[in-house]
């Protein structure tokens, strides 16, 4: 330029360039972090005689499991223990997070209720658990209250079919008859058939306006349906209870002391965190909209299921998905009891055995990410669904 | 005849029913029928488990005395804490040495006192000696090994002492580090953008645990031969490369409710990138992510006690191990109750300065 003055950036303000040299210097500096890892890994593993092979999964694993769900012994192979210590960490997920949405509901509804003791009862429930280490809750159930129960022989008795000692709680067991499954064909009919129902309700109100009692209908369909198949074919369910011979328990089903600690544990401390989400959901929905649906003439009741609980669902789904992942993800704190989980069978005992840190590592982190991650998806499609249009 | 009201006719007191304890009673416990019946199931309920709490826990439980035979009978054996107080607050440190872990935390108290001063003059600089300078300082002051102190390996560290290192450390490195993830989830550059993408959910999908597995396992496999890191060290990367993913997916949040025009306008204004975060987006977008952070790091506080897997021995490390004492068995509520309650109090306290902060930030409108 002639005039000595340039409206020219000079290059090294370009942002482009910048952004291309950042990115370089980030793909060069994770790279070469990951080689540095991975060929330390080769030099450290060859040194110590480990392969990176998955041959040890058909290998007799030859340790006893306390609890599986699936047939378990000694001499079954590696996989198989694997497959114990999912379906294990599957089920108590299961189980705890029905028990823990259940308890969060009734606290976190307990603590909105105009009753002073009630709402003090729970408030003082969420902050009590939610202030104190699972790790420590966990404990405390299977140390303090699990191993401090009476023995065998004075079993707590509950009504004759529940009986709690410090070797577990032991429940009467169903036992189903061949002609049972025509009462689960039935519940599943019973299902069908009231979503159609649903269906066809919306679709005729919204043609006609005229409204049709869905809930109701569908809730006798559900109930009565089986029930009434129940007793056509002539009740063919039987209840194992458990009884004292000799020196322990016969019949029945037992919940190992393991599984009770971690159980009531996970569900407690969960709970305390479903409670405040379901408040905040609730409080989340301005009190206006109430009003103006009592305004319009609603019962109280349709205020709920029409305009209140849809707009808190919204506020409250999302986190309460992440705190079943949380609760999920927390069992493995069962490594610290001895419950058979993932982590205890396989990343425990199986990893010591055989020796195989980087691959039994690698696939217990991989298998906590593909449920974490198959569940973000669909939460992300929930969302999308439920997500206030704007503009 | 008419009857004209010539002056006001005085207030009536409202019915005694409605105020006083009795309308209180009536409003909060007995409102309607079902209220009642709430209220008389909870009362029983209550009745039948504080009670019998209490006069274990106070009325007859051992406070003094020598050894578990003080603690015969029923009642707690509050003895047992008592015997064991150093412990649950030092770990195995020395007796001889503890000074050095009193002089450490009597040192940080007056640094955050002066950091929540009103307008005093320094915070920054007070603030950078806190964050960078003191850590230093209470490692060598706990280490020892110079200026003629005696050298404490980290193994004998323990109790609340390693519980409240684990969370401090873990709370400087995580919310830098999250502050940088959650800029590099946000940022336009893709690669930028992918790669914390993937270590944000690589860390929030897996369990803590087996991030402390990896580290004590994993670890030596992934370092030269010869090259050996301290238990606790790896102990607290794996806890603060785990929180920093937390944090990041919280400031993100305060990240996204900024809006557009802020950055624009700082744009307008000439800021280079830097200099609008820091001055215009980060002040906004962290003042919205307060109430997650705090979340977070009790969360982070707790998740301190998970330590115990790899064999560390914080507070309730040092619980499991002085219950598996042979001469105290069979005090387990005492244990975990005594140490529930000192992490309660760190939790609630956290949860309570939370709130604290939320409301000296809220410069906006009050509703």
């Amino acid at each position: 330029m002639a005039d000595g003055v340039t409206d020219k950036t000079p290059w090294w303000l370009n942002q482009r360039l910048r952004g291309f040299f950042a990115q370089a210097l980030v793909i060069a500096v994770t790279a070469g972090f990951l080689a540095f890892l991975a060929y330390n890994t080769q030099v450290n593993m060859q040194a110590r005689g480990i392969t990176n092979s998955l041959d040890f999964f058909s290998q007799e694993a030859g340790f006893g499991i306390i609890q599986s769900l699936i047939p378990y012994s000694p001499t079954s192979t590696y996989a198989q223990a694997f497959l114990v210590g999912l379906t294990n960490t599957l089920f108590i997920s299961a189980v705890g997070i029905v028990l823990a949405t259940l308890l969060g509901l009734l606290v976190g509804i307990a603590r909105l209720s105009s009753n002073w003791l009630v709402s003090r009862l729970a408030g003082a429930y969420v902050e009590i658990f939610r202030n104190t280490p699972l790790l420590l809750q966990i404990f405390f159930f299977y140390f303090a209250v699990m191993q401090a129960l009476p023995a065998v022989r004075q079993s707590l008795d509950v009504g004759g079919l529940m009986f709690v000692n410090n070797r577990g709680v032991y429940l009467p067991r169903p036992v189903p008859e061949p002609a049972f499954w025509a009462v689960v064909g039935a519940l599943f009919i019973a299902i069908a058939a009231s979503l159609w129902l649903a269906r066809w309700a919306r679709r005729r109100q919204e043609a006609t306006g005229q409204p049709f009692p869905v809930f109701w209908s569908g809730a006798a369909l559900v109930i009565v349906l089986p029930l009434v198949v129940y007793f056509i074919v002539g009740q063919p369910l039987r209840w194992s209870v458990p009884h004292l011979a000799g020196f322990n328990f016969r019949g029945g089903m037992v919940a190992i002391p393991e599984f009770t600690a971690l159980l009531l544990a996970l569900t407690i401390y969960t709970a305390a965190s479903i409670a405040e989400i379901v408040r905040s959901g609730i409080q989340a929905v301005s009190h206006g909209q109430t009003e103006a649906a009592l305004s319009l003439g609603l019962p109280q009741w349709r205020v709920l299921q029409l305009v209140v609980l849809p707009q808190a669902l919204r506020v409250i789904i999302p986190p309460m998905t992440s705190q079943y992942l949380n609760l999920t993800k927390n069992s493995s704190l069962a490594t610290a009891v001895g419950y058979p989980d993932l982590v205890s069978v396989f990343a425990g005992t199986t990893l010591n055995q055989t020796g195989q840190a980087v691959v039994i590592i690698g696939i217990t982190m991989g298998v906590y990410l593909t449920i974490s991650l198959s569940i973000s998806l669909l939460m992300n499609l929930y969302n999308k669904r439920v997500r206030l249009v704007e503009r | 005849m008419a009857y004209v009201l010539k002056e006001r006719h005085p207030d009536l007191p409202p019915p005694r029913s409605e105020v006083g304890v009795l309308g209180w009673l009536r409003r909060n416990l007995f409102s309607t029928w079902y209220n009642t019946l709430f209220t008389l199931v909870t009362a029983y309920l209550l009745w039948l488990a504080l009670p019998p709490f209490f006069e274990w826990a106070v009325l007859h439980a051992h406070y003094a005395g020598e050894g578990r035979q003080a603690c015969a009978g029923g009642g707690a054996c509050w003895v047992f804490i008592g015997d064991r107080l150093p412990q649950f607050f030092y770990g195995f440190y020395p007796a001889a040495e503890r000074w050095r872990v009193d002089l450490g935390f009597a040192l940080f108290v007056p640094l955050i006192a002066y950091l929540h001063l009103p307008r005093v003059r320094f915070k920054l600089w007070v603030g950078a000696f806190t964050l960078f300078v003191y850590p230093v300082i209470a490692y060598y002051l706990f280490a020892g090994g110079v200026f003629g102190l005696p050298a404490v390996p980290t193994s004998q560290w323990g109790g609340l002492m390693l519980t409240l290192i684990l969370a401090f450390t873990g709370i400087v490195g995580a919310l830098p580090l999250g502050v940088l993830l959650a800029l590099g989830r946000r940022s336009s550059l893709p690669v930028l953008r992918s790669v914390s993408v993937a270590f944000i959910e690589l860390w929030r999908g897996v369990p803590l645990i087996t991030v402390l597995f990896m580290s004590s396992v994993l670890l030596p496999l992934f370092l030269p031969t010869g090259v050996e890191i301290d238990k606790l060290l790896r102990a607290l990367i794996a806890i603060a490369l785990f929180q920093a993913a937390y944090i990041a997916e919280v400031v993100r949040g305060g990240l996204q409710a900024i809006p557009k025009g802020q950055f624009e306008a700082a744009q307008a204004l000439g800021l280079t990138y830097p200099q609008s975060m820091a001055l215009v987006i980060m002040p906004q977008a962290l003042k919205i992510a307060i109430p997650g952070i705090i979340v977070t790091f009790i969360e982070l506080f707790k998740d301190t006690s998970l330590v115990v897997i790899i064999g560390l021995m914080d507070l309730l490390g040092i619980t499991q191990a002085a219950l598996n004492d042979p001469k105290w068995l069979g005090f387990a509520a005492e244990g975990y109750l005594f140490a529930g309650l000192i992490y309660w109090i760190f939790c609630f306290g956290l949860s309570r300065y939370g709130l604290y902060l939320e409301r000296r930030f809220h410069t906006g409108h009050r509703r």
